[in-house]
């Protein structure tokens, strides 16, 4: 190949074309979604997370968990998703606008996420999981996260939100006089759990049969 | 004379007719010699380093509790140190050398100014280094492929260009003549690389783009990354070193054109195929799906390039080093390729997409084709730029079988595991309930997980051999041992001193 300009231009020319094809007419034909309301008078949905599971996202993402978890539902019809109750209906661009990170994950070694809300509302429930997988969890490879938990002596009268641990796991309690409590961290995080819901319907996606 | 057209006629090595061939290769390797060691120390040291965050990450998916209490070593963290100490330590470190040396070569062109590179290079070291300590310690951005901090992006992207330059000074100042598809290839990649880093960190965090369009410029960026960075350096380092040891041309030049502008057209498309049934348009996904079959054609022209070129040669290609590494790269290529083309289609995705599959594919391009290749030229390299001779055929054949047969298990373990996975998820009962519940899935897929932390122990301790190996032949007495010629991995064949 002698034709040097020519090869210059074909090198540009090929990853501009992707970037426009992909990147620049993604962001022309939907890069300007808006939450929508299903009938006039209705909150528009989706809506924005505030407050403490605002700041669970940051400690979802800080500790990595899309690495392992997914948040997106696949149609009805193609994998599992529906069946496995992960959602009753297809996530579909506009469920994600008002995220500043988008969490998709390409990983499913853990469960979906995208309606962990609404499919374990307990706190208790996440506290102990991230405790220790393995109490509600039995064989779960998913880390511990106790570093997310401090345990303190008891005070005037125990936390209200102080695991407690089964018999099979009594080796995780506390010596007598202390309590394990979740740190601000674990609640904020808790809090994020909690706060991912798909529990609305859109124009271009309802609920599945 | 004004400074900057002096600066620019001082690095302009004028042709000096006469002056025989091996001569002026000699001095362009003389001029090379201190940054591509530079380089080439720092990407054996982050293998190293890189080994072990995987060793971690590996055994905590099997073994929770291992190192469980430690935040910084948490498996999110420590897999994403693993990914970054590899991709930006490693890779880029050893892509820096091998590319930049062969751009030299080819366009006989000595560097000037090296103490520039070898600045750029300690910048682009300590960038990145920052960049795996803010991973571990809360920093980790939970974007793939771009996990460090953001804040680092500025260091890498400056000193990235500072080194990138001196592939396109060489380029701009060759030797007047054939311009050779090794050249295409690393001209082309030194082009593509800050482009697609630039637009992500733009795209994903300074000015990040609404919802899944993230998602979608986060995957054109780490596919290309693989397509357009590391895979043409790798393609242009076989293009070289396969002729050059066997001491024959390459099969076909027409192959070779088309073989590149095919991959320039098709690979650039592919990274949406890592959002298949996500919530992206249905053409998006569909392009690239169309993207990634086409890419049959570069793979299919390519291999059949490289293959009539070294057929018939077996037992020099077994006897060289770097012949035997970079054999066992371009033979991955071709089938981690042809793999990812059928990944691609939905009714196969349905099955790979989100489980380990995709991981052992990731491991199959990445280290199969794209390590083996660099460890190749590694192997060429530094006896020239020392003029000395690696001490020890039994290191270089401790690298190779640990590496080969460490990469084998990975790739077996986790393409079928993850198909076992796969199948499990997706698989219903009559009456349209899910057969397995979740943790029977994760309980069927541990023992291949078990299976890859055996193969990481294997890998690790072929990059302390070949830790080892350098180090002891960079700081070791010199070994000229001209009269014995190279070391060979076949004793029959030395003395021939042909391969090397």
């Amino acid at each position: 190949m002698k034709n040097l300009p020519l090869l210059f231009l074909g090198i540009f020319f090929c990853l501009a074309f992707s970037w426009t094809g992909l990147i620049l007419s993604s962001e022309i034909q939907y890069g300007g979604l808006k939450p929508i309301a299903l009938e006039e008078g209705e909150t528009p949905q989706p809506q924005a997370i505030v407050g403490e599971a605002q700041q669970g996202r940051l400690i979802y993402i800080d500790q990595g968990c899309l690495y392992c978890h997914s948040q997106q539902v696949r149609r009805k019809g193609y994998g599992a998703d529906w069946e496995r109750g992960w959602g009753d209906r297809q996530t579909v661009p506009r469920d994600y606008i008002l995220q500043p990170r988008v969490l998709l994950g390409t990983s499913r070694t853990g469960p979906d996420l995208m309606t962990i809300g609404q499919r374990q509302p307990s706190t208790e429930w996440h506290y102990l999981h991230l405790y220790n997988p393995d109490i509600t969890s039995k064989g779960s490879i998913m880390p511990p996260f106790r570093y997310l938990f401090e345990t303190r002596e008891i005070g005037d009268a125990p936390s209200p939100d102080a695991l407690i641990f089964p018999d099979d796991y009594a080796y995780e309690r506390p010596p007598a006089g202390y309590e394990i409590v979740p740190t601000e961290r674990a609640r904020q995080l808790v809090a994020y759990l909690l706060s991912l819901k798909v529990d609305y319907e859109l124009p271009e996606s309802r609920f599945a049969e | 004379m004004s400074p900057l057209l002096s600066f620019f006629s001082s690095i302009d090595p004028k042709a000096r007719p006469g002056i025989p061939v091996k001569v002026q290769l000699s001095e362009i390797d003389e001029s090379m010699r201190t940054p591509s060691i530079l380089f080439l120390s720092a990407a054996v040291c982050w293998l190293v380093i890189g080994s072990f965050f995987a060793l971690v990450a590996s055994i905590k998916l099997h073994s929770p509790d291992f190192l469980a209490n430690v935040e910084w070593l948490t498996f999110g963290r420590a897999r994403s140190a693993h990914l970054n100490a590899m991709a930006f330590g490693w890779a880029n470190n050893a892509i820096f050398a091998v590319s930049l040396w062969i751009m030299a070569r080819l366009c006989k062109t000595a560097v000037r100014h090296g103490g520039l590179l070898i600045i750029a290079g300690i910048f682009w070291n300590i960038g990145v280094t920052i960049g795996v300590i803010g991973i571990l310690t809360g920093g980790l951005t939970s974007v793939e492929w771009l996990e460090m901090p953001p804040q680092v992006a500025p260091i890498l992207a400056f000193s990235y260009i500072l080194i990138g330059v001196w592939g396109v000074i060489a380029f701009r100042f060759r030797q007047l003549g054939h311009v050779y598809v090794s050249q295409w290839y690393i001209l082309a990649a030194l082009f593509w690389f800050p482009w697609l880093y630039i637009i992500a960190q733009t795209m994903i965090f300074i000015e990040p783009a609404r919802g899944t369009v993230q998602a979608i410029t986060n995957w054109w960026f780490a596919h290309n990354v693989l397509g357009l960075w590391f895979t043409p350096v790798g393609l242009g380092a076989i293009y070289y070193f396969l002729p050059k040891v066997l001491g024959r041309p390459i099969y076909s030049y027409y192959l070779s054109v088309l073989g590149f502008w095919s991959l320039a057209l098709f690979y650039n498309w592919a990274g949406v195929h890592h959002l298949i049934g996500g919530p992206i348009p249905v053409w998006l996904i569909s392009a690239g799906i169309v993207a990634s079959v086409m890419m049959v054609i570069p793979v299919i022209v390519t291999a059949i390039n490289h293959h009539f070129t070294a057929v018939g040669n077996a037992r020099a290609t077994w006897a060289s080093p770097t012949l035997r590494f970079i054999v066992f790269g371009a033979m991955s290529y071709t089938l981690a390729s042809l793999f990812g083309s059928g990944m691609a289609l939905r009714d196969v995705n349905v099955v790979t997409h989100f489980t380990q599959f995709t991981v052992g594919h990731a491991h199959h391009g990445v280290y199969a084709f794209f390590t083996m290749v660099m460890y190749g030229s590694i192997y060429f390299m530094m006896p020239r730029m020392l003029n000395r001779e690696w001490p020890s055929a039994a290191l270089i054949k401790t690298h190779f079988w640990c590496c080969a047969i460490g990469i084998g298990i990975m790739l077996v373990g986790l393409h079928v595991g993850g198909w076992i996975q796969g199948m499990m998820m997706n698989e219903l009962t009559p009456d349209g309930n899910p057969k397995y519940t979740f943790l029977e899935v994760v309980h069927a897929l541990v023992p291949w997980l078990f299976s890859r932390s055996v193969s990481g122990v294997l890998l690790t301790i072929g990059h302390i051999a070949f830790f080892v190996h350098f180090f002891w032949m960079l700081a070791g007495p010199k070994i000229s041992r001209y009269r014995e010629g190279p070391t060979l991995l076949l004793d029959s064949i030395r003395g021939e001193g042909k391969a090397g």
